[in-house]
Order: structure tokens, then sequence, then C-alpha cells
């Protein structure tokens, strides 16, 4: 993948927004976000009610996800263009939700939700009605999934970056602010890890940091390029943020998002865990 | 998400605890809709809000020294403000 061949520009989208083949969905954190306004066209995705199983831990099975699709009107050949609030925090879930299952075209709107409502761009209440389809998934592609074993494993030997904010990783705060919920039963980060803020990718508007300037945030804390890396966070979302940094933009090979992440990771016993700010 | 709330503090929180930043977002004196960022000491952004309908956001910092920046379509502005514990730091971002 490349810049160009992932990421699209608000511009493309207001002349693609009759096209048929283009279907543009809007995932975000604040799920009432989509209600209040969206992109013309534009289908809505609840990444918790939609993207997780309801009883277990994990996503929705590879059926779930196929019947998901097809109730929204999205079919196998359609190019999707994800985008949200929040620098596309929940849109870049979706978007390694969509590579695992094996969608071919999709691509993010740079700047998402935020840049759009900056440039003042028309945004609509009508529901758009898109015929049903009969969407097949592939198999789960678990190239780009991690397990807890994984981060274990890249301890000292591949780069694990930690994208929380520094006082997640230091291990003084188990979750940010506004989201007290869904916490581990201890703090800190996995040993080795390297704390890049997920939030660093992007500009003040929401689009992707240039390329040259998304390498030197890693590189500049040690994260070795020749390697490979596997990206967390706390429940795995701000880390496919990340993960669609390095895999997706800068077309870096074998990068995985440990989904599992910190709330997973910091409720394993005898596990090693690092507090404090250093790796 | 932490939205953003008129005046005062919303039900549940405890004053005493909290380093509070609040305000609103205007230009030309009318308040106007659009995000709010927050910067640490060092310019490292730390969260962003929408504002409500009516151009206002709220913050729950830490204590220090903070910068809002408010973005709205066709501009923003910065505002250098002081939060402590325990109190409710009010500012305006006026955008040009």
């Amino acid at each position: 993948m490349s810049r160009e061949a992932v990421l699209v520009d608000a511009d493309w989208v207001e002349a693609h927004l009759s096209d048929p083949n283009i279907v543009l969905v809007e995932v975000d954190e604040d799920v009432s976000a989509y209600d209040k306004g969206h992109i013309k066209g534009a289908v809505k995705l609840d990444w918790k009610q939609d993207l997780q199983d309801p009883v277990r831990r994990d996503f929705v099975d590879k059926a779930g996800f196929e019947k998901l699709l097809s109730s929204r009107g999205i079919g196998n050949d359609d190019t999707v263009i994800l985008y949200g609030g929040n620098n596309n925090w929940f849109a870049s879930y979706a978007y390694w939700y969509f590579k695992l299952y094996g969608h071919e075209n999709i691509k993010l709107l740079d700047g998402g939700r935020k840049k759009w409502e900056l440039d003042s761009r028309e945004l609509v209440t009508d529901v758009p009605s898109r015929p049903a389809t009969t969407y097949k998934a592939k198999d789960v592609d678990s190239s780009i999934r991690a397990f807890r074993d994984d981060a274990v494993a890249a301890i000292d030997k591949l780069n694990l970056i930690d994208v929380r904010s520094p006082d997640e990783y230091s291990g003084k705060l188990l979750a940010p602010a506004h989201l007290p919920q869904e916490q581990s039963q201890r703090g800190g980060h996995i040993p080795s890890a390297k704390n890049v803020p997920w939030s660093k990718a992007a500009n003040d508007d929401g689009t992707f940091k240039s390329n040259d300037e998304l390498r030197a945030l890693y590189t500049e804390v040690g994260v070795d390029f020749g390697k490979d890396t596997i990206a967390y966070c706390r429940i795995g979302e701000r880390s496919a943020h990340t993960w669609f940094v390095l895999h997706e933009i800068l077309d870096q090979p074998n990068v995985k998002n440990y989904d599992g992440s910190w709330t997973e990771y910091g409720s394993l016993v005898g596990v090693p865990i690092k507090l404090g700010a250093e790796a | 998400m932490c939205g953003a709330v008129a005046g005062g503090l919303p039900a549940g929180i405890d004053p005493g605890k909290e380093a509070v930043i609040q305000g609103i977002v205007t230009r030309g004196g009318q308040p106007v809709v659009g995000y709010v960022r927050l910067l640490d000491g060092g310019g490292e952004f730390t969260a962003e809000v929408p504002t409500s309908a009516t151009g206002e956001f709220r913050f729950f910092a830490a204590p220090g020294t903070w910068t809002v920046r408010a973005l709205v379509p066709g501009g923003q502005a910065d505002r250098t403000v002081s939060a402590e514990k325990g109190a409710v730091a009010e500012v305006e971002v006026s955008v040009a």
C-alpha cells in the first residue's frame, strides 16, 4: 500500500458522492455523531454494537461480518470510504477490521469528520437506503493481528509500540480520563515497548502528517523499521490507527495490531510489566 | 466522549478534585461551533472535544499551564490558560 492507495481527500469524496460503487461509511467513538449529520449517502457502523461479539471478547465472526455488510448494502466489489471523528480513530479500527476479513477496496477520508466540518462541507440527516447485498467475507487474515503470546514473545526482540498517552504508559492511569471502564488489573507497559501516542500521527485538522514526519515519530524513539512490529493500546482501537500509519501509509511489512492490548496484557498472570517513563 | 455543557459543572463531579478548564469559542463576539484542542506546557496534544452547539467546551486537566486551541471553519486561535486543582478556569477563545 501507499499513501495514495489508502487515503482520499474531501474533494475526491465530493466528486464521487453519486457513484453507486462507492460506499461512504461513518464510524465514530461518539455513536450519536452520525445522527446529528453525516456526509450525504453515508451509512453508519457502530463500533461496539456492530463490530464486537455480544458475549465473548472478540470481534464478530465471519458470518456476522457478512450479515452486517450485506444488511448495509455493501458489496464485495464496492469501494468503501471510511471516515469518523477524533482523527479517524474508530474509522481506522474499522479499516483494520475490513482488512481482516479481506475487503479489497477500502480507503480512509483523510481528516475524517473534523476536516469535513472545518471545511464547512455539507452534512445531511437523511439516512440512505441501500439494497441488501450477499457479502462474502474471506477467512480472517491473522498476519495483521497479534495475540498475547505474540506480545510476550516480542519483548526485547521485535518492535513493540505502545500508542497510549504517556500517563497510561507509565502506569499512572489505566484508561483515558473520559473512558473509565474496561480497565486492566495492573498499570504500566510491556517491557521494551516504545511510547508513541497515536495522536501524534495527525495534524490539528485530523489529516495524517507527511510520510517523513510520520517516519521520524517512530525512528526518534528507537523503532527499528528493519524489524517486525506489534502495536497496542488499551483495547486495540488507537493502535489500529497506528497500524494504519505503519502498514498502510508507510508500507511497512509485518505490522500487527494487538487488539487484546493493555486490558488483556495488564490482567495476565505472571507476565513482565515495566512501570515509569522508560521502555 | 467528553462533551461540553453550558456553565457550572455537571452533577457527580467533585469540583474540589478537578482542575477544570472551560469556556466558549467566539468570533466577532458571537459563539461559534468547532473543535477545541488542549495542548500541554510543551505544546503536546492532550485532548480534543467538539464544542456544544453554542460554542462551549470543558476539559478536566491537571494543575499547570495549558494552551487551548480552537479550530473553527476558516480559522483558529490559541489561548494560554492556567489550571489549578479545585478551581474552574474560564476562558473565551476569540477567533479572528
